[in-house]
Formats: structure tokens, sequence, C-alpha cells
């Protein structure tokens, strides 16, 4: 292949699924935008936000790449029921790290500003904020992921390729709208 | 087998994935620090707010696309570490293209959805330079940090697949707030 055929060939096959999180990613955008006041209340929420978004795409897309090759292999049916103990086992654990990870990097955030000496809300609040977000967040993004991948094969369409996209364009509006609610929650129960 | 069993646990599955977890959010934080120290501009102008998860979010995506293409033509020995390699110059042009198409109309529809919601304080001109700017910017890294990346796995006898894909999608969301902080300082 010369390089223009090269060239052409990645970046037809690139485009849709780009455009696609490109418009996740401004509708994740505009939820952003509408925080300001939040953002304002509590000092330190925009440090999460990279974090938390990254961790949604690694859990969540782990999940999906899992599910994906165990249908490869027939270990598993693309049926929802709560009897497959492997289907129980994937779901459970990609809940168990994501919402850990949401709390560990709150409690990170907190003392990497405390570091730089740079002014944050209270552990507490943020911590809060975080798990809140990781748990909603977190079975949204696995009924999406699941969903996608079973009807995806089911209708004959490789769960490889669907389960990236589906994550980079639902984890991100997904991850602020969740973020958004969990911070309203916390600073309408006092905390802040 | 016993080995598979741990794969389908929920303890063995968390054991593998949670130290990597640590190791990325540690690298996320770091974007999350360059974000907060701009706070206040991207306050003023909620167009460039808009921006942030969209930036962070294509220059993923550029990073891992262009690196699981290595992978694949690395496995398939198709890949050599040459700049007269067509596959690497093949796909390092295609990524640089897809920046400078898909950005522009990022920038235009940060632009008009915040117009739209909230009335927009920032020019159309102004947000779309930077977003083109930004994703030009981003393109050139993602293929330095993916071929380096890449190279590194192949020197250190790694699979690409395993260790390529999570380093290049992270550390190109680190540069994403880097490289908009960077364009936002210099163009507004």
């Amino acid at each position: 292949m010369t390089v223009r055929e090269v060239a052409l060939e990645a970046y037809r096959e690139a485009l849709p699924v780009l455009a696609l999180s490109a418009v996740g990613g401004l509708f994740a955008g505009v939820v952003l935008g509408g925080m300001d006041a939040e953002l304002q209340d509590v000092a330190g929420l925009l440090v999460l936000v990279p974090a938390l978004l990254a961790t949604r795409g690694n859990v969540y897309g782990s999940l999906g790449a899992r599910l994906g090759s165990a249908l490869h292999q027939g270990l598993i049916d693309p049926r929802f029921s709560f009897d497959d103990d492997r289907i129980n086992a994937a779901v459970a654990a990609a809940l168990a790290n994501g919402v850990l990870i949401s709390g560990v990097a709150a409690v990170m955030a907190v003392a990497l500003l405390a570091l730089v000496g740079r002014p944050s809300a209270p552990l507490t609040t943020l911590v809060a904020i975080a798990l809140i977000a990781g748990f909603v967040s977190g079975l949204l993004l696995t009924i999406a992921v699941v969903s996608v991948v079973f009807v995806g094969y089911r209708h004959g369409l490789n769960p490889d390729t669907l389960a990236g996209p589906v994550v980079t364009t639902t984890g991100d509006v997904v991850g602020i709208a969740t973020l958004l609610g969990a911070t309203r929650l916390v600073l309408a129960l006092g905390g802040g | 087998m016993a080995e598979f069993a741990s794969q389908w646990s929920v303890s063995g599955i968390v054991r593998t994935m949670f130290p990597i977890l640590i190791v990325l959010t540690v690298i996320e934080l770091g974007s999350g620090l360059v974000l907060d120290t701009f706070e206040g501009t991207l306050l003023q102008y909620p167009s460039l707010l808009v921006l942030v998860p969209v930036t962070i979010g294509m220059a993923g995506n550029l990073g891992s696309i262009l690196a699981a293409r290595f992978s694949t033509a690395f496995h398939l020995g198709l890949l050599s570490f040459a700049a007269t390699d067509d596959r690497l110059a093949g796909n390092a042009i295609a990524t640089l293209a897809l920046a400078v198409t898909l950005f522009p109309l990022v920038g235009a529809g940060a632009w008009l959805l915040q117009t739209v919601i909230g009335g927009a304080a920032l020019p159309l001109r102004t947000v779309v330079l930077v977003a083109l700017v930004s994703g030009s910017l981003l393109a050139l890294l993602a293929i330095v940090v993916t071929t380096v990346t890449t190279y590194a796995a192949y020197r250190l006898e790694l699979d690409p697949d395993d260790v390529v894909i999570p380093v290049v999608t992270n550390v190109c969301d680190v540069l994403g707030v880097v490289v908009l902080f960077g364009a936002v300082r210099v163009l507004v």
C-alpha cells in the first residue's frame, strides 16, 4: 500500500467514530458549561473532571471488551438474566472498580490541592460527590454497554467495534451529567 | 483453569485492574490540576468550558485509534520504525487530517450550542481558531506519543495491545488539557 492509500483507509475508518464521539463530547461540554455555579461553589471539583471521565472509559470500556471476547469464545449467551455467574461477576467487578476509583480520585485530588496550596472543598464533600456520581454513572453505563453489546451481537455486529464508541460517546455525557446531579444533591444536603 | 477462573471472579478482575486505574487516575489528576489553574478563564468564557470534554475525548480517541492501528500492523509484522515506513507515514497523515477536519467543526459546534443556551461571550472566529490550533497540535503530539510508546513496548518486548492503548489514551487526555490551556492563553 502506498502512503496515500494507507492514509485514506485510516481516515475513512476513523471519521464516523470520531464524529460520533465529538457529538457526545459536545453535549457533555454543554452540561459542564451549565455547571459554572457548582464549579464555583465546590472548589476542586474541576480537578476531578478528567479523572472521572477517564475512569468511565477505562472501566466500562474494559467491561465491553471482556463481554465481547466472552461472546466470541461462546462463554456467555447474549441474554439478559441474573443467572449467569460470569456476567454477574464482570458487572460487579466493573461497578466495584468504578465506585472505588472515584472515591480514591477524590481523596487524591484533595491531597494534591493541599500539596500545591490551592483551595479545596472539604474531603467529605468531594468524596461524597465522587462516590454518588461513580455509582449512578456506573449503573447507567453498565446498562448501556451490556445492552449494546448483546443486542449488537444478536444482530450479527462485532461487539469489539461497538463497545468502544458507545463508551466514548455515552461515557462523557453520563459522566458529567451524574457529576452535576451528585454535586447538587450533596450541596442540597448541606455539604460544600 | 485456575487462572481462567480468577479472570471471571470479582476479586480477580478488581485485583488486576485497580493498580492500573490508580496510575491512570494520578496521570488524569495532573490534567485536572491544569484545568483548575485556568478555571477563572473557563468560567468567564463558557464556550471554552464546553470545549473541555470534547478536546480531552478527541485527543484520547485520536491517540487510541492510531495506537490500535500501529499495534495491529506491528503484530502482522507490517511496521518498521523508519520515517520512510509507508504505514507509519500514512497513519500519521490520516491522524493530522482527521484533526484538521473535525476540530474546527467541534469549535463551531461549541460556540453554536453555547450561543443557543446562554449567549456566547467570545466571537465564533476565536473559538474555531482555539479548537483548530489545539486539534492540530494534539494530532502531532498524539503521533509522537504513540510512535514512541509503541517503539518502547517493542523494545521492552511487551504486547502493544496491553500497554500502548491505555498509556496513549490517558497521556493524550492530559495533553488535551495542556494544549487547550496553551491555546487559550495565546489566543483569548
